[in-house]
Order: C-alpha cells, then sequence, then structure tokens
C-alpha cells in the first residue's frame, strides 16, 4: 500500500515535471522556430483552365514558368505548409516570398481567400483564441518593400509608393484575393512566418522559392 | 574528466533552454515589465517609469478604450510604442490637430484602433500615421511601479 501511494507521488511529480518542461518548450518552438499549417482559400491558386487536357500539356512544357502557387486542387485537397519564424526573425523579406500575415481586418464567417487554420495546435493557442474574434492569418507574396513605387490593381491609388516599415502583398490569384489591393501596404510588425516548404500532399512536396511574377514587378525599386 | 564537464555543459544548456521557453511564454501569454521612454505619455506615464503589462487581454480581444497599451510600431517593428486607445473599429475619431480651426473627423475602419499619447502636444500617434491593425498589439498596461523613500507601493493606471 505504501509503495503504491510512493509510486503514485512519484508518477505525479514527474508529470508535473514533464508537463512544465514540455509545453514551455513545445509553445515557444511553434511560436519562434516553425509550424506546419493548412491552406484554405483561392487566393494562391494560379488561375486553372477549364481543359484538363490543357492543364496537362501546361504542366509540361511551362514547368519552368508556372508559379508555385498553393491548393491548386481547391477544396478537395489543401496544402499543408511549414511556416518558417525563424527566417523572419529580422522582418527580412525578399520580393517574391510567401509570407503569412496576422489579418488585420476581424470577421467571423470564412471569406473565400487564403487563410489557414492550425494544423499542429497547442493547448494555449487553442484557450486563448476568442470565437467571438478569431485573429487569422492570411498567405500572400510579397510583391513590393519599402519605398518601392508599384502600380496596383484595383486600389483606391493608382500607384502607391510603399511606405516606411510596410510592404505589400497579393494573392497569385488576383480576381480571387484579399489583399494589398483591397485594404493598402501591410506593417512589417504584422508579418508572422514565411512559408517555405508544402509538405502534402507528398506529390506536390516542394521547396518554395522566392518567385516573383513578371508582370507584379515594381515600377522603381528603392533597395536592391 | 571531459566526460563530467560535457555532462555539466549539457545540463547547463538544457537548463537555459528551459527558462527561456518558460520566460517566453510568459511574456507572451501573461505578461512582463516594461521601461517606458519618452514624453508622449507624461503625465500618466513619465520618462524612464516602470510598469507592468499583461498580454491577456489581447488575446481575449478585452481592450477597451481608455486602455493604455503597448503596440509594435507600424513604420519601424522592433521597436515598441505606448499609448492610449481613442477609439476602437467602428468609433468616430478627430483626426485634426487642436490647433485647427475646422475640425476633420473619420471612422476608425475595422480591425484596427485609434491611438494617441495623453502628452497631445508631444506625441507622435495616430495623427500621424492613421490607425493602428490591432494585430500589433503587444500588451495592455495595467501597473505602474512607482518607488517612494517612505514605502513601496503600486498605483494603479
Amino acid at each position: 500500500m505504501a509503495q503504491a501511494q510512493g509510486l503514485g507521488r512519484r508518477y505525479i511529480k514527474a508529470f508535473f515535471k514533464g508537463f512544465f518542461v514540455a509545453v514551455p518548450v513545445t509553445v515557444t518552438f511553434l511560436d519562434r522556430v516553425a509550424c506546419v499549417a493548412r491552406v484554405e482559400g483561392a487566393s494562391m491558386q494560379v488561375f486553372l483552365e477549364i481543359s484538363f487536357v490543357y492543364q496537362e500539356i501546361k504542366r509540361c512544357l511551362f514547368t519552368d514558368n508556372s508559379k508555385p502557387s498553393l491548393n491548386p486542387g481547391g477544396r478537395e485537397a489543401s496544402d499543408v505548409v511549414l511556416l518558417n519564424h525563424w527566417s523572419i526573425r529580422n522582418y527580412d523579406v525578399q520580393r517574391g516570398d510567401i509570407v503569412s500575415l496576422v489579418s488585420s481586418v476581424s470577421f467571423w464567417r470564412s471569406i473565400p481567400f487564403a487563410t489557414y487554420t492550425w494544423c499542429l495546435n497547442v493547448v494555449c493557442l487553442f484557450l486563448l483564441r476568442s470565437p467571438r474574434n478569431p485573429e487569422q492569418k492570411i498567405i500572400k507574396r510579397v510583391i513590393a518593400l519599402e519605398g518601392d513605387i508599384i502600380k496596383t490593381i484595383g486600389y483606391k491609388k493608382k500607384y502607391v509608393k510603399v511606405p516606411h516599415g510596410h510592404i505589400w502583398v497579393e494573392g497569385d490569384h488576383h480576381g480571387h484575393s484579399f489583399d494589398s489591393n483591397a485594404f493598402g501596404p501591410v506593417s512589417l510588425g504584422l508579418l508572422h512566418a514565411r512559408a517555405t516548404h508544402i509538405l502534402w500532399p507528398p506529390q506536390r512536396w516542394q521547396k518554395l522559392q522566392p518567385m516573383l511574377p513578371p508582370e507584379r514587378k515594381p515600377l522603381h525599386r528603392e533597395q536592391e | 574528466m571531459l566526460r563530467n564537464a560535457l555532462g555539466k555543459a549539457f545540463r547547463f544548456l538544457g537548463y537555459t533552454v528551459q527558462y527561456g521557453c518558460i520566460a517566453h511564454c510568459a511574456f507572451e501569454y501573461l505578461g512582463g515589465i516594461v521601461v517606458c521612454s519618452g514624453p508622449s505619455m507624461e503625465p500618466t506615464i513619465q520618462n524612464s517609469d516602470i510598469v507592468f503589462s499583461e498580454s491577456l487581454s489581447r488575446h481575449f480581444y478585452c481592450i477597451r478604450k481608455g486602455d493604455i497599451v503597448i503596440v509594435k510600431s507600424p513604420n519601424d517593428p522592433k521597436s515598441n510604442i505606448c499609448k492610449r486607445v481613442i477609439g476602437l473599429e467602428g468609433d468616430k475619431v478627430c483626426t485634426s490637430n487642436p490647433s485647427d480651426f475646422l475640425k476633420s473627423h473619420s471612422y476608425v475602419p475595422k480591425g484596427h484602433v485609434w491611438l494617441e499619447g495623453d502628452n497631445l502636444r508631444n506625441s507622435t500617434d495616430s495623427r500621424c500615421y492613421g490607425p493602428v491593425p490591432y494585430g500589433l498589439i503587444r500588451g495592455r498596461i495595467c501597473l505602474k511601479i512607482v518607488f517612494s523613500t517612505k514605502m513601496n507601493g503600486t498605483i494603479f493606471v
């Protein structure tokens, strides 16, 4: 009896010791180093042609020109991406990077633009997410950095000079994207992570290279 | 001898990582001590005052009008600014300077807050750089630590 009690107490002690080590380390790792997330929405889809045959030809002939888009399969097959927090700890982004941002617009229902839901989650994040006002993250491509002058698509001003400490982001799928063309330049402080790899589905396993679409190059670059 | 030293080094590294992670979780999800500098929040918060900021309100979306918040600077993500929330999303705020004759008003957009320092004459705030996204808020200041010669006390701000 005494032995069982001693064992139980030891077990509880070991459990709490493990808990207070494992939880902070895991939370810090997922916040500061890397995490995994599933992409939802269509704004990072390259515009899909109707004919399947054309798609196949395009894939065979134009693979070096095709943009590494996310979610070409639509709702049925969401891409799972690796988000790297460590690489943007100094807010060092390049034009063409795919980044995730904290959305500056709060919303309750999901709207058809690229957001992502947490795939691997931790207790704290589950508890602290308020159902009234979920702070959503959006995945977009960086088009312009501070000081660049770019031509916008559907923004209130035709030409915009990106202010200091801000970036201009756009989804690859211009018609279906809620991006800087809707809400303007985004402050660098809202930068959350850089999407570096597509992890799932296995046939789409690839490293995401920073690639700026040639028609979206800035008109004037302040920094090279 | 070498194994002993290596063992000690690894244990030390392990403890450092563990306590570093606990500190990160505490600062990120609970709160921490902040030293404020600058004259923009006088007389509420003087230059080099020590304050305690809590992060729970930010995660539970309980930031109210009149709260003093620590925010990542919109123009420089590596620095923080400390201002008072004057308007939440949807509120009507006065965007003109106090010295202007004709006042102009605007509505704070969704997902943003309007910040102003208490020392209106000497403060760069939303009147300069516009409404600030809610996602930049880092924490809400709840206590100011005041040391006096007679007693150690804290006052609620």
